[in-house]
């Protein structure tokens, strides 16, 4: 009987000693950091924070843009561009491989732009100016444009242009490729496993190009689409980091004071996300300008930065956020005036009939960011009531209902949101361009508007090489979108990141969590 | 029993099945927006093209009805379609959250008519005493309190306050490789999403074994065996508990689908892995052939369970073995 004590004491002891022993051994090298669920980790199928934050791990880019905006090496050791901006010719990395043990060559260069031109959303804006990529030698690979392209190097990051090994990619229709998921690219992590709708094992590349990069054998990116589980798992230790969280502005202070996590913004500053209201302009009253421009008085940003954001985010007036690179301070202001936006009806002509009703409207908005789309949404019901609209604040179970609204043109008014990225070629024209107005499409040119003027601006900027000049052009716009207002800008959007204290080594970006965690260990 | 009647049950059994499908599938393309809209929503926007092609490639730009028939002839030949979602197969997809929704409805069916029964049958024994009250106050609150509250509030208590058990998931990726590990691991996991799914029907069961208990404690039955000089212990477990618990058992064959049920929102609360919160992402992403093939599998499963539950009954209750 004692025996048997001492026994089952002995293999008792073991037994822990053997756990202890191999969750200590295991846990310094793996991270566990949270995102969003994705279908792909191939992100020269999709923009945006999913597939974006486990390609740029997985992948490896021409450049990379520094937390200074600026292209540093990467598969391209350097480049050099024609006097007449025509010609970009990337020499690329000697030694680099592809997971699969394959040597990156220029002819995969070649072919990533042919993929991302014709299945990214913004290929064709991107890499449209792109006339053809000529291959001389296995490490040159020589861009030849049809014009003067300033957002080249920008677009040819890994976030915008992963570089693709052809011979698994190129293999019948890319949509469908098993390799989509289970992705082979040239960047620091390989995926070990795909696990739909729950995470992503990525284990180091051991023949990385970049010596003593990945600092973590292991990364693990969960997919959470619940906040307040995410927000949880950071707190109680779960999870090591979220680098770019959606949660409410109303968790930040809280977050902030919980002595155990590092709270950080500044890394975002390269996705521009800007909140707004949208109008369909193709219906009356919507197409009024003084109906656009009382409603624009009858906004108080400053409430809604203070009340509903926690001081987090910004006021907003003009289509991109003020630390944008092309940001402008000239623009028309609306002041907060209820006095005005009434007067500016009154005389337009909207009589208020017996109830104050001067007319009716419809406004959606998604579910994706409570506390800028819904709660302003929610917000703009009572206050328009104000100068005389009575909104009927339509409710969407999901935000596929309200991109299906909006994107069939099926809406007055609407609350919406885009990622501007760090070129406005990228994410801005998309909202302006007349041609852009493409039924079913959601983020292009819902609205309808078209302004001549706006077309060529935007077109002069896409080929202007001068920077001055550049944003010059892109501030002549800002103004004209102010006057005009196809859009009343309201704050911006500020995601923020939320990290283990414990855990260095964090991506200095501009672009959130679609950079690569190279660098990240935990200390 | 003659063929006829297994027959009839049989048919109106894939009756059921084919009505569920065909409802579910009018149900869902009646819901704004498509799959491949889903997909360009969660990658950033798509160009039309792109929307097109991935419409024809899961043959999304068909009629309804042609895709109605495909996807039932497929279903024929033993074929759940693809998850266009995922570009990868529905079966696939399923078998991946199958385990980890057995584990916890499992679990929690087993909790619940465990402890359920016991706390019924203590409160018998002293209909007025405290622990009486308590199986009533318990019943009333578990009864009312919403599933994904009661999770809420355990994960605040028992995650985030006082860190005893993990808030998410099902195993900690940390967690290092080998089969101790790795269960203890996911035993730990357990406990609150068991706890708070089993509460709702836990205190159903008390309730139910306390009336019952209550019943066969005052049977003549009871009285003879008590006459007979046999030992509180063998009387109430022995004589009463085994008649008394036939009821429960039946309630609780009844109750597997709603436990079913259940669990899409224990599983979103708590990030469970399971076949619910797979179900209901699909409801949002318009994924058709996922959420129909999960439909059926959570239909067949149903089946087999209460399948099990009738072969319980004979051995519980020898009367049926003899029939």
């Amino acid at each position: 009987m004692r025996a048997m004590k001492v026994r089952y004491g002995i293999v008792g002891g073991l037994i822990l000693a053997t756990m202890t022993f191999a969750a200590l051994a295991e846990e310094q090298k793996t991270l566990v950091v949270g995102t969003i669920t994705t279908p792909v980790v191939n992100n020269a199928l999709g923009s945006g924070t999913a597939p974006g934050t486990p390609g740029t791990q997985v992948f490896a880019g021409l450049v990379e843009l520094d937390d200074h905006f600026v292209p540093q090496p990467y598969l391209a050791t350097s480049w050099d561009v024609s006097a007449d901006g025509l010609v970009y010719t990337f020499h690329l990395r000697q030694g680099a491989k592809f997971h699969d043990g394959t040597p990156v060559t220029s002819e995969d260069v070649a072919f990533s732009v042919d993929t991302v031109r014709a299945n990214h959303p913004f290929g064709r804006a991107m890499l449209g100016p792109v006339d053809r990529v000529e291959t001389p030698d296995a490490l040159t690979a020589r861009f030849v444009l049809k014009q003067p392209h300033p957002a080249m190097l920008t677009s040819v990051t890994t976030l915008l242009l992963p570089i693709l090994p052809r011979h698994v990619y190129d293999n019948g229709p890319i949509r469908t490729n098993p390799a989509n998921t289970m992705a082979i690219g040239a960047g620091p992590f390989k995926v070990a496993e795909f696990k739909a709708g729950q995470s992503i094992t990525l284990v180091k590349n051991p023949d990385f190009f970049m010596p003593g990069r990945p600092k973590s054998d292991r990364i693990i990116l969960r997919f959470y689409d619940d906040m307040q589980s995410a927000r949880l798992s950071l707190e109680n230790g779960e999870t090591d980091a979220i680098l770019q969280t959606s949660f409410g502005y109303g968790d930040f202070d809280r977050l902030k004071k919980n002595p155990k996590l590092n709270v950080f913004t500044d890394t975002f500053a390269g996705l521009g996300i800007v909140d707004y209201l949208e109008f369909n302009l193709r219906k009356a009253p919507f197409n009024d300008l003084r109906v656009r421009k009382a409603i624009a008085h009858a906004i108080d940003r400053k409430f809604l930065v203070e009340k509903f954001q926690g001081g987090v985010t910004q006021q907003l007036e003009g289509p991109l956020p003020p630390d944008h690179p092309f940001a402008t301070k000239d623009l028309v202001h609306y002041d907060y005036d209820l006095k005005e936006a009434n007067r500016i009806l009154d005389e337009a002509g909207y009589k208020p009939d017996a109830n104050g009703v001067r007319f009716k409207a419809t406004l959606d908005a998604p579910t994706f960011s409570p506390d800028g789309l819904g709660r302003v949404a929610d917000y703009l019901k009572p206050q328009l009531k104000r100068i005389g609209i009575e909104i009927d604040r339509r409710i969407s179970p999901d935000s596929a209902t309200w991109a299906q609204r909006l994107s069939n043109y099926d809406y007055d008014m609407a609350m919406s949101q885009i990622y501007n990225y760090p070129d406005p070629v990228i994410g801005t024209h998309r909202l302006f361009l007349c041609k852009n107005q493409i039924k079913g499409v959601m983020f292009s040119n819902t609205g309808g508007y078209c302004n001549e003027k706006v077309d060529q601006l935007l077109e002069q900027a896409s080929k202007e090489t001068d920077p001055a000049k550049r944003k010059e052009l892109y501030a002549q716009f800002q103004k004209i979108i102010t006057e005009d207002l196809p859009y009343i800008y309201t704050t911006t959007e500020l995601p923020y990141g939320v990290a283990q204290k414990s855990i260095v080594g964090l991506p200095k970006t501009v672009l959130g969590t679609m950079a690569p965690m190279w660098d990240m260990e935990k200390k | 029993m003659r063929a006829g009647p297994i027959l009839a049950q049989t048919g109106s059994a894939l009756g059921l099945l084919l009505a569920v499908v065909l409802f579910n599938f009018i149900l869902l393309h009646a819901a704004p927006g498509d799959v491949a809209e889903a997909i360009a929503g969660a990658t950033g926007g798509a160009t039309k093209e792109s929307l097109d092609e991935i419409r024809h490639i899961y043959g999304l730009d068909q009629s309804l009805p042609r895709q109605f028939l495909i996807y039932v002839g497929n279903l024929l030949h033993g074929d759940l379609g693809t998850s266009a979602y995922f570009n990868a197969p529905v079966a696939g997809l399923i078998l991946e959250r199958l385990f980890p929704t057995i584990l916890l409805v499992g679990a929690a069916l087993t909790a619940a008519v465990v402890a359920g029964t016991m706390l019924g049958v203590l409160a018998a024994q002293r209909p007025t005493g405290v622990l009486s009250q308590f199986v009533s106050i318990l019943s009333l609150l578990g009864y009312s309190a919403p599933v994904f509250w009661t999770g809420i509030v355990l994960i605040l208590v028992f995650a985030s306050w006082i860190p005893l058990f993990p808030a998410q998931g099902m195993i900690d990726p940390r967690t290092s490789v080998g089969i101790l590990p790795q269960t203890l691991d996911i035993l730990r996991h357990l406990v609150l999403p068991t706890f708070t799914l089993a509460s709702v029907y836990l205190a159903q069961y008390s309730r139910l074994s306390r009336t019952s208990m209550l019943e066969a404690l005052g049977a003549d039955y009871v009285r003879t065996a008590r006459a007979k000089g046999l030992s509180e212990g063998v009387v109430v477990y022995k004589h009463a508990l085994r008649n008394a618990i036939l009821p429960i058992v039946t309630v609780a064959g009844v109750q597997v689908s709603h436990l079913l049920a259940g669990a899409v929102l224990v599983e979103t609360v708590f990030g469970w892995p399971g076949m619910g919160r797979l179900a209901y992402e699909s409801i949002l992403r318009r994924d058709a052939p996922l959420m129909l093939g999960i439909l059926f599998c959570t239909a067949i499963l149903v089946i087999v369970v209460n399948t099990m539950i009738d072969l319980l009954y004979h051995v519980i209750d020898p009367r049926i073995r003899r029939r």
